[in-house]
């Protein structure tokens, strides 16, 4: 059976947004490949996985900014672009600008005009902490202040359900620790969020739930803790004549991939889990025992959670 | 529950003027826009119709001029404000952006016409005064008025091409283009000078490029035109504007399928 449970969260009622078997491709490359994703009410879900995992498309698809190709998509119960939707929830896209000439004011009333029950003006600049800033230019503004401003557009309208496309991204250290305050603030003001990253820290310390992204497809879910006491270890990598799905069945692996010719183990117990290893095989040959980079936390949660069974 | 943002109709007129207002705001805080735009036509109709013609046997030219120098001045804004406008709000996804709120796609192509109008109002207007007391252009009350109505309304195809610019070309091939396209098109649909000053098959040419057909409508009011029926202009635009509306549906098409 599988050694952790899946995230205990509880599903009252259908999920605010999902996404259902959606597949998406560019051309030859698959960026989602059955992805199964869910949003729950008043929640901060935090997408995370390394660039190109697909985060960014499957985010446009629950926008609607993307046409779906195959797979379901509903926000609210209906299609993600419907105008009843778009009402409804707002969003900070990952490249995006808004003309410079105008001022922070200017692009906040028109956002506003939008909606029929706009948030005011004063708390979207006291939300986003750009009082100082409501006269000045979105052209003459640093990039973490702009960030906030793409911040407090996507909230112009009250939304239900927030979607941050890596907000933080290209900020720095101040910029970053700036947003996450504000992204707190939605979570005390009872919005439901949706947050993708690259980074697990960030992951860690914004969201009820982590939905990490790999190659497409959910890898694994659950609560921050949970991802990470399954991220943390080590990869033994290895020539070995054990398979893959023994590898997996271990007690001490926590995920196993084949890269090429070498079986990658992600564990907490490494030297019990050599020790079984060269009971198993002695002719096991190019041995490296290294820590969980980010990539690595990804291939452990490969291994087991939601992902289906790996081809060998 | 949200309140029901009024009466649909009152909903889409009151965003249509406040995305009107900030994209005039926008542009025209904008020096790369707004000064050649208002400055360039002012400037070649004082050079070509006051200066050179002054003490002139006739006012032919002043007037004549008075037609094309509008319609080149309600080409620049148009052009330049959808072609390198979108291009650069698709760009940087301010577009994208808008496609995410409850914004109504036609007040964002309302903004921009209605901004091309505008600009190309301030022109007409300022082309007029300069006419009518540094050239000494004598018209009728009611050619004053269809004059500036007939050059306004080209706003519509003059956008419509700039529109297809825009949603097939990157923000700096874009400035390229336009001023390419603008420069070119503006010498070839005889708007800097009598277009029967052109080979013949430069002239049959320009039957196909929007500013020409524009140009002949507005001299038409001043009976100064070539003389095909008014049908003939109409149609030819009308078409061409299609075409534009076309290509430019299928450029947003493929950036929106990325």
């Amino acid at each position: 059976m599988d050694p952790t449970p899946p995230a205990a969260a509880p599903e009252n009622g259908p999920p605010l947004a999902n996404l259902a078997g959606v597949s998406h491709r560019y051309g030859d490359i698959l960026a989602l490949d059955r992805l199964d994703l869910e949003v729950r009410e008043g929640e901060v879900l935090a997408v995370l996985g390394p660039n190109g995992a697909g985060k960014t498309t499957a985010v446009s698809l629950l926008l609607g900014t993307l046409p779906l190709q195959s797979g379901a998509a509903r926000v609210f119960g209906s299609a993600p672009d419907a105008a009843g939707v778009r009402r409804r929830r707002g969003a900070m896209l990952q490249v995006s600008g808004v003309p410079e000439t105008l001022t922070v004011a200017e692009h906040l009333a028109l956002f506003r005009a939008y909606y029929a029950a706009p948030l005011p003006t004063a708390r979207l600049l006291e939300m986003a902490g750009l009082q100082e800033l409501r006269d000045r230019r979105f052209g003459k503004l640093s990039g973490g202040q702009k960030q906030r401003v793409m911040f407090a557009l996507a909230l112009a309208g009250d939304p239900e359900l927030v979607f941050l496309d890596e907000p933080t991204a290209g900020l720095d250290l101040d910029g970053r620790r700036r947003l996450w305050d504000e992204i707190r603030g939605l979570k005390a003001a009872g919005r439901t969020a949706v947050l993708t990253t690259h980074y697990l820290e960030e992951a860690d310390a914004l969201a009820d739930r982590i939905a990490v992204i790999h190659r497409g497809r959910l890898i694994a879910e659950g609560s921050p803790e949970e991802i990470k006491s399954r991220t943390a270890g080590r990869v033994v990598r290895c020539v070995t004549s054990i398979g893959v799905d023994p590898a997996r069945a271990f007690p001490e692996a926590a995920g196993a991939e084949m890269k090429g010719q070498h079986l990658e183990i992600v564990t907490a117990q490494p030297e019990a889990l050599l020790r079984r290893m060269f009971a198993l095989d002695p002719g096991l040959s190019d041995l490296t025992v290294v820590g969980v980079g980010l990539e690595e936390a990804f291939l452990a949660l490969t291994g087991d959670g939601a992902g289906p069974e790996g081809g060998a | 529950m949200a309140a029901d943002p009024g009466p649909a109709l009152l909903w889409h007129l009151r965003i249509a003027l406040l995305e009107t207002r900030f994209q005039f705001l926008s542009s025209l805080r904008l020096p790369a826009f707004a000064v050649p735009t208002l400055l360039f036509p002012l400037f070649f109709y004082v050079f070509f119709a006051v200066v050179f013609q002054s003490g002139g046997p006739s006012l032919t030219a002043p007037t004549y001029m008075l037609a094309t120098y509008g319609v080149f001045g309600i080409f620049g804004p148009s052009i330049f404000g959808f072609g390198v406008g979108v291009a650069h709000e698709r760009d940087t996804g301010a577009l994208l952006l808008k496609r995410t709120t409850p914004m109504p796609a036609a007040a964002y192509l309302l903004a921009r016409v209605g901004t091309a109008a505008i600009f190309g109002a301030v022109v007409v207007l300022a082309l007029f005064l300069l006419a009518g007391f540094a050239a000494g252009v004598e018209l009728y009350r009611g050619q004053w008025f269809a004059l500036a109505g007939a050059i306004v309304a080209g706003v519509l195809p003059l956008s419509a091409l700039g529109l297809a610019i825009g949603a097939w070309a990157r923000q700096q091939a874009a400035v390229a283009v336009v001023n390419l396209v603008f420069i070119a098109m503006s010498v070839l649909s005889g708007l800097w000078f009598p277009i029967q000053m052109l080979p013949g098959f430069l002239q049959d040419f320009a039957n196909v490029l929007p500013a020409y057909h524009l140009g002949q409508l507005a001299l038409k009011v001043i009976d100064l035109d070539l003389g095909r029926p008014l049908w003939f202009h109409l149609a030819l635009l009308g078409g061409q504007t299609a075409v534009c509306l076309v290509v430019a549906a299928a450029g947003f098409r493929r950036f929106s399928g990325r």
